[in-house]
């Protein structure tokens, strides 16, 4: 079974935000996710200070298997991006809701966030699948 | 559900990711596909190839019945166990299947054919057989291993006897050998050296435990298809099938056109392509970041052509490719890659051997 970690938001498109408490939102994408694509191979991650929108295609995880756009989940602006994951792509495959991050946005609207699935509607949706 | 090899409870023992590939339950990975290709560069791995078909040919037409149906000459091979990479064609030159042929003697011989082709391969081998005093038997009473990598011989010795062992050593490449109950050849599908390993299907998973207890890695199709891509060696249904030729699958050199009056099924096809022109299998190298992909669009000089198989090569850090291309491509190329251009260097198709970077 895949780990959901219940204090996160996700994305139907299996991103996943964790509220930094301070008006910026840490993004990454979920277990279930990695495993799908498999082992990590490059991470195009947005320039700091880019404005997205959400849904907009930001970043691209590229597995062997597959190349996956990754969407903002949130509008805003990225405040920071996880540079590590240059020289170590693997991170997101084993540890993908912590050293595994990808990027953080400052949101416009913070209320936006009730759009996104809790943990218990995420894993449904991938039950779907 | 799909057909599953004896070593299918092994493998979920072991932690492995599970896929359909034709129809068999087999292994894509233990949890890393890119450790286990590192495994096998490296140090050493295992992969369960029972999937495989073996399929035995017997009997006083043996040979000109396998100088007919391949196009290869297996009159080449004059020492017992001598092994030949090969391929069954159909009447337009088109490959049926590429596999392995091993010689015993002129009236005994054993091929290792792909398992995604295996009923059509076992039909069109009987079909030609029909005409020729030959038998042919599957051997699917038997599974395989095939233990790969630099340290191969040394993990081998741990598994089976030094009587055994002094059976093999010293082996050449490309030769199999019966030694008690197991068939093993030095052949792969990884560019590293290495042994295949045939045994009465209840005994595999023995041999299988001990090799992991030898700490061997186990190794699943995600690495197997990182490391053929790598050593420049073509997957059936990707880089050829019944509408490709040899010719233009990089392949040309398993083709015998002599001597002039051998015939095969294929020949006069291959004849007319060779007098005609054709396109070709080139490696493409794309150090950027990126990674090329099977279907995507190659422009060359004189013409346009198609990634056959493309992947990240964990050995060299970037990515290659082989792709099928006009006979005019020079030495660099363009891919259209998340719709943009993208420059890429075209090379001979063969990119690692022996754990080293060959371009």
């Amino acid at each position: 079974m895949s780990n959901i970690p219940a204090d996160l938001k996700y994305a139907s498109t299996h991103e996943w935000v964790r509220d930094e408490g301070d008006g910026t939102f840490t993004i990454g994408i979920s277990e279930h996710a990695q495993d799908l694509l498999g082992d990590m191979v490059f991470v195009e991650l947005p320039d700091v200070g880019d404005k997205v929108e959400t849904g907009d295609d930001i970043a691209v995880a590229e597995s062997v298997k597959a190349a996956s756009d990754i969407y903002a989940p949130i509008s805003g602006e990225v405040v920071a991006i996880n540079e590590d994951l240059e020289d170590s792509p693997e991170t997101v495959n084993n540890d993908p809701y912590g050293d595994g991050w990808l990027f953080k946005i400052k949101a416009d609207d913070s209320s936006e966030l009730q759009n996104l699935l809790d943990a218990d509607a995420y894993e449904a949706s991938i039950d779907e699948d | 559900m799909g057909s599953k090899t004896p070593l299918y409870d092994a493998h979920v023992k072991a932690g492995a990711k599970m896929v359909d590939f034709h129809g068999w339950d087999m292994p894509l990975n233990y949890g890393s596909q890119i450790e286990e290709h590192h495994a096998v560069r490296r140090d050493c791995g295992v992969f369960d190839v029972s999937h495989m078909t073996i399929v035995d040919v017997e009997g006083a037409q043996a040979q000109a019945f396998l100088r007919y149906l391949l196009a290869n000459d297996v009159a080449k091979l004059k020492t017992e166990g001598k092994a030949q990479y090969t391929s069954m064609l159909n009447e337009s030159g088109g490959v049926i299947d590429d596999l392995i042929v091993y010689h015993f003697s002129d009236t005994s011989y054993r091929m290792v054919v792909n398992s995604a082709t295996r009923d059509r391969d076992l039909a069109w081998i009987e079909k030609v057989a029909a005409d020729f005093d030959v038998t042919t038997n599957e051997r699917d009473d038997m599974g395989m291993v095939a233990l790969q990598g630099p340290n191969a011989a040394e993990k081998i010795q741990q598994v089976i006897s030094a009587d055994q062992y002094a059976e093999i050593d010293g082996m050449k490449p490309f030769v199999g050998k019966q030694v008690d109950d197991y068939f093993i050849a030095t052949t792969g599908y990884t560019g590293e050296k290495g042994y295949e390993i045939v045994v009465p299907s209840q005994q595999l998973e023995a041999l299988w435990d001990a090799l992991l207890k030898a700490d061997v890695a186990p190794c699943g199709l995600g690495a197997r298809d990182t490391l053929r891509l790598e050593a420049g060696m073509n997957l059936y249904g990707q880089d050829m099938d019944e509408n490709i030729t040899p010719l233009e699958a990089n392949m040309g050199w398993s083709v015998a056109f002599e001597p002039a009056d051998r015939n095969f099924i294929g020949r006069k096809a291959l004849e007319a392509l060779k007098e005609k022109g054709h396109d070709k299998l080139v490696g493409l190298v794309m150090e950027a970041k990126g990674v090329l992909r099977h279907g995507q669009k190659v422009t060359v000089e004189g013409g346009e052509g198609i990634i056959t198989s493309g992947t990240f090569s964990p050995t060299l850090g970037f990515s290659v490719a082989m792709a099928r291309v006009p006979a005019s491509v020079g030495d660099t190329a363009e891919v259209e890659m998340r719709k943009k251009q993208v420059p890429v260097k075209v090379v001979k198709p063969s990119f690692v051997r022996n754990g080293q970077s060959v371009l």
